[in-house]
């Protein structure tokens, strides 16, 4: 209804400035090893302005087809990924993996409704669940992007396993903490880790649907891999394992940090503008999710403070 | 929804239509203070004061509990706090007297849609003094089912109080918080009446009041209140008794430590 809604407000929106250039994410792929490229997303929210595009999606050409690593926030950016991987290989599209249920992950399923689309069961059921409130949410954040996007779950249920497409052997490693279903992809070939969303950098990490017990071990046992090029699900793409290191310091730091304050009596309404320590300052969207952190963290870790009273 | 609609209707008709120069300016710039101002304050003078601190966040990830904080403690003989958010199909918040507590009260509130979240504190004078600021939100708090329906025993724990005193400052202001488990209803929500907490009492050992709330619909299910008592006696037992609109009790002994605080501070502010 919203939607609908908003879809006719912004056709006469369309219409009034029919002269605008038609949008476009301007996809260019990355190549960051043999086969393997990345369309580097930028590191803000979602805004109108980057129409969702805040994620590192990325693809692996093998001579068994091109193997998709998340599809984007909206069908115009699966369309737009779809057309730009052409650019690259004539391949056909072998299979789709989604790492988790957060909007930009898979909202652009629709433009690979055609090959087998992957993920946990775990994040199908989440998108299943969540997956409409989601999508009606991004049509507020980032308005027009999203005309014709629907939710679309994925259709195959992945476990953890070694699967090879060509000459590439890729670990699907599942996690969870950062969601309660994290997909990791790990091509022993390259020695490239595609991630997903437990490893953020230099970009503050997101926790809407966070353990951080549970994502602290998914960073140890990432950690244990032999990694030439770590592509996180947000941030900059770096040759080491650094991102690994600085998410779990932003968790232990914000999990210790809250805990302690909720055990001193401070309210959640105080912990908005609490210091952040300079080590984080070069994270991008630093105070913004830390407020949002706050939202999601701290009724939980208030509540152990407060004994039961007796009648 | 219609309910609310045709309630909000009627509120707008009854409401007296005020000479535009008697309303006091508003600092936040909200369409709803020219009705707000006399439901709320009636004709009683309102001046825009930042010595009353209102803490909210400016984007509002969780529309069901945005943390609102009111700290009037620059303020001198404040006898009553109000929180009003204008946009909410019910605005007014709660209503706290802080009778022998430092007015400061902190909770989380359901927002419906982007609004205005404004606290006024009334000094003996009379006079009201707000403060507030802007909040953006997907919205839909108010009409959202309570996640502890999901729970087949939400009402075997229902009034059940969760509480703790903080050992006092330096300058002998001890924080409570009250936690209580209540699903909140607003009532917008089809064939859910309106069912939450709309009186606490907070008293001392020997029997004077020490704080009094009178919340409303907006304030969140499982409701979580921040105070700050002046000077409990330690050792002693304050007495929290409530009702909710459906005559149930809410009723809790809460222990005052003994020990001072190793520190001058609590939290994050003094």
């Amino acid at each position: 209804m919203i939607r609908t809604l908003l879809a006719s407000l912004l056709l006469l929106l369309a219409a009034a400035t029919s002269h605008a250039a038609p949008l476009s994410y301007d996809l260019k792929p990355t190549q960051i090893a043999p086969d393997t490229y990345v369309f580097v997303g930028s590191t803000e929210h979602f805004t109108r302005a980057n129409g969702g595009n805040i994620l590192n999606p990325g693809f692996i050409v093998t001579d068994d087809g091109v193997v998709v690593i998340q599809t984007g926030p909206s069908r115009r950016f699966g369309e737009e990924m779809r057309a730009a991987i052409r650019t690259v290989t004539p391949k056909p599209i072998r299979i789709v993996y989604i790492s988790n249920l957060h909007p930009d992950y898979f909202l652009g399923n629709q433009a690979f409704k055609d090959v087998p689309i992957a993920a946990l069961p775990g994040t199908i059921a989440g998108i299943e669940r969540e997956g409409a409130a989601i999508t009606e949410n991004m049509y507020r954040l980032v308005g027009d992007w999203m005309r014709g996007t629907d939710p679309v779950a994925p259709t195959q249920a992945v476990h953890g396993s070694t699967v090879v497409y060509g000459s590439h052997r890729l670990r699907l490693i599942p996690l969870e903490g950062h969601t309660h279903a994290d997909l990791a992809l790990y091509d022993e070939t390259t020695k490239v880790l595609f991630a997903g969303g437990v490893v953020f950098s230099d970009r503050t990490p997101t926790t809407p649907h966070a353990d951080v017990a549970k994502w602290l071990k998914a960073l140890d046992t990432l950690e244990a891999l032999d990694v030439s090029v770590l592509v996180p699900n947000h941030g900059r793409i770096r040759p080491d394992k650094g991102a690994i290191a600085q998410t779990r310091d932003w968790l232990t730091w914000l999990d210790g940090t809250l805990r302690t304050a909720a055990a001193q009596g401070a309210d959640m309404a105080e912990m908005l503008e609490a210091p952040i320590p300079d080590r984080f300052a070069s994270l991008s969207m630093l105070r913004p999710e830390y407020q949002r952190s706050v939202a999601h963290l701290w009724p939980a870790i208030e509540q152990e403070t407060l004994p039961r009273a007796a009648p | 929804m219609r309910a609310a609609v045709l309630a909000c209707g009627l509120w707008l008709a009854v409401t007296p239509a005020l000479a535009a120069s008697s309303i006091p300016e508003d600092p936040l710039g909200s369409v709803m203070w020219e009705t707000l101002y006399p439901e709320v304050f009636g004709t009683a003078p309102v001046v825009a004061d930042d010595r009353v601190k209102v803490l909210a966040p400016a984007d509002v990830e969780n529309a069901r509990a945005m943390p609102v904080a009111v700290d009037a403690t620059a303020l001198d003989g404040v006898q009553e706090i109000v929180i009003v958010a204008d946009l909410n199909p019910f605005p007014v918040v709660l209503r706290y007297e802080p009778l022998k507590a430092r007015p400061f009260i902190a909770t989380r509130i359901k927002i419906q849609q982007a609004t205005a979240v404004r606290a006024a504190a009334r000094t003996r004078d009379g006079v009201w003094h707000m403060n507030g600021r802007l909040v953006d939100a997907a919205g839909g708090g108010c009409a959202a089912p309570p996640a502890s329906y999901a729970a087949s025993d939400w009402a075997d724990h229902l009034g059940e109080v969760q509480a703790r005193v903080w050992p006092a400052d330096a300058a002998g202001t001890a924080r409570v918080k009250l936690r209580i488990r209540h699903p909140q209803d607003t009532g917008l929500m089809a064939g859910v009446p309106a069912f939450f907490i709309d009186a606490l009492t907070l008293t001392a050992a020997d029997g004077t009041p020490v704080a009094r709330l009178s919340p409303l619909e907006p304030v969140s299910e499982d409701p979580v209140f921040t105070l700050a008592l002046d000077a409990p006696v330690p050792g002693s037992v304050l007495t929290l008794k409530g009702r909710d609109n459906n005559g149930g009790d809410i009723a809790a002994s809460i222990p005052v430590p003994v020990k001072t605080a190793a520190t001058g501070t609590v939290g994050v502010t003094p």
